[in-house]
């Protein structure tokens, strides 16, 4: 093990942390508004909507991450007319083409995990609502979204972390995050198991903190103890 | 001891007599994705000109061969962890690189260049047809600073690990904006698609895109040699040293450095190199 290498890697590596962190929070902003809006049709009557919720869904968690970050960075790139075309300025940027395709994986995951937090809340707290007279509305942004939020922190707070090692997919479309700068340093020093070593240690940081971020939430929704 | 132990020790001693067997067998990787030098057929067999040369030097040197591909990335990493011998994978012999692994002698010549797509700023760069970085002389040193500015505020992508990528960091052309890949394929892509304003690899690598893909991508300003660049393709190996494998891969080299020696002679390389590139690269 060369300490001297792994030392002199930190700085390179750490700077790369920060595109990891801002690709992983603007997709999580994303997926979240996606997931909201995509559990809550989901819970639709219309069988057509809900299917088509279904169907989104069911797509992006049934192909890999991989494969969706190639077929928006890669294969939307093949597309002579769609280079014409104004969403070009996005796309012909790899860094939002890696947003989008994040953002719309770990949307699908997160309308998944809101579709079923919707589903546990227990009848009896919404007729509660009723029974008081409290509008729809407000039974839904009050009662049933802070519930759901509770509900949902334990298996947000994996996709969260799970988005996060996703992120390294980035550097398979050129940008400069952990793994791809890991891949940089390797490609001039050839020693992989020092520098993705490193990478790793850097990323099971950030896992760290995180799960104790979501574990310190849930403690903090946790209102029925 | 009952049958089911038996059966499994049966089955280890032949795995340990199978490898060392196979022990003198040869294995050279390549990286199957740089056509002409290397690269894959339809049915994912291995094809091009290093793979073929490979297989003459193997029969030159009276060795059984296998050929394996390797990601470019991981190509000196898995040499030196032993997953094979040899690099026949279009790798430029550069001070670089002797630094942790040696090579035998050149066998092939690559010239780097420029490429872009028809009708772009850049075509029609006035430099000589090709210059020299080893110690460049007045008409390449104009040459850098005519491309400097041309590539100023450009995108240039490029494959990661490669010599290109090295010239492009190196500041002899000023502070360029890189962007790399893992294989030169999708460098072709994303310069096709025009998220690269300029491509730098081998030409062959560029001319053998346009002409397979139909694709209008043209070469411009000079071809590069020496310097960043090294001196020529050559079999990629680890430094021998004093244990078995050590003693081992310095008689490889050696045995490698006849070969290439016969081969030259026998015109194998140059028919080879016509075959592939369309003109005689070899050396």
């Amino acid at each position: 093990m060369d300490l001297g290498l792994m030392y002199a890697s930190l700085p390179k590596l750490l700077s790369a942390t920060i595109i990891t962190l801002k690709l992983l929070l603007l997709s999580l902003f994303f997926g979240l508004i996606i997931g909201l809006l995509f559990a809550i049709l989901r819970l639709n009557k219309n069988p057509i909507i809900s299917k088509f919720a279904y169907g989104y869904s069911y797509v992006f968690r049934g192909t890999p991450l991989l494969v969706q970050i190639f077929i928006i960075y890669f294969g939307l790139g093949q597309i002579e007319y769609f280079r014409s075309t104004v969403l070009w300025i996005i796309f012909k940027e790899p860094y939002w083409c890696a947003t989008i395709a994040f953002a719309l994986n770990t949307g699908a995951y997160t309308s998944e995990i809101l579709r079923s937090a919707f589903e546990t809340i227990k009848p009896g707290i919404i007729e509660a609502g009723k029974s008081l007279g409290v509008s729809n509305k407000i039974i839904f942004y009050k009662i049933q979204i802070p519930v759901a939020i509770r509900q949902s922190l334990p298996a947000y707070g994996n996709e969260i972390i799970l988005m996060m090692k996703g992120t390294s997919l980035a550097s398979t479309v050129t940008l400069m995050d952990i793994t791809g700068v890991a891949k940089h340093i390797v490609s001039t020093t050839y020693k992989p198991l020092e520098i993705f070593f490193m990478a790793g240690g850097i990323y099971l940081f950030m896992t760290f903190i995180i799960h104790n971020l979501i574990k310190y939430l849930e403690k903090r929704f946790n209102y029925q103890q | 001891m009952n049958i089911f132990k038996k059966t499994i020790l049966t089955v280890l001693a032949s795995l340990l007599l199978i490898g060392n067997v196979f022990a003198d067998k040869i294995k050279i990787g390549t990286e199957g994705a740089y056509p002409p030098w290397n690269s894959k057929d339809a049915s994912g067999a291995l094809i091009g000109f290093e793979v073929e040369l490979a297989n003459e030097l193997c029969v030159i040197m009276g060795h059984e061969c296998t050929i394996v591909e390797q990601d470019w990335d991981g190509m000196i990493p898995a040499l030196l962890m032993r997953k094979f011998d040899a690099i026949m994978a279009g790798m430029s012999i550069t001070a670089e690189r002797q630094k942790t692994i040696t090579f035998s002698q050149g066998y092939a010549d690559e010239v780097a260049a420029l490429a872009v797509m028809k009708g772009s700023s850049l075509e029609g760069m006035k430099t000589p047809a090709g210059i020299g970085l080893s110690s460049p002389n007045g008409d390449a040193k104009k040459a850098l600073k005519t491309i400097k500015a041309a590539l100023a505020g450009k995108t240039v992508c490029t494959q990661t690990g490669t010599i290109h990528q090295n010239f492009l960091e190196s500041g002899d052309v000023g502070k360029v904006n890189v962007r790399t890949y893992k294989t030169q394929d999708e460098v072709n892509l994303d310069l096709v698609a025009g998220r690269c304003d300029v491509a730098l690899a081998a030409a062959v690598a560029f001319t053998d895109y346009a002409e397979k893909s139909g694709k209008s991508v043209v070469l411009v300003g000079p071809t590069f040699s020496g310097g960043d660049f090294g001196n020529g393709v050559g079999v990629g190996m680890r430094q021998g040293g004093v244990d078995t494998i050590g003693k081992r891969d310095a008689q490889l080299l050696k045995d490698f450095n006849k070969a290439i020696n016969t081969a030259r002679k026998q015109g194998i390389i140059s028919k080879l190199a016509i075959k592939h590139f369309g003109f005689d690269a070899s050396m």
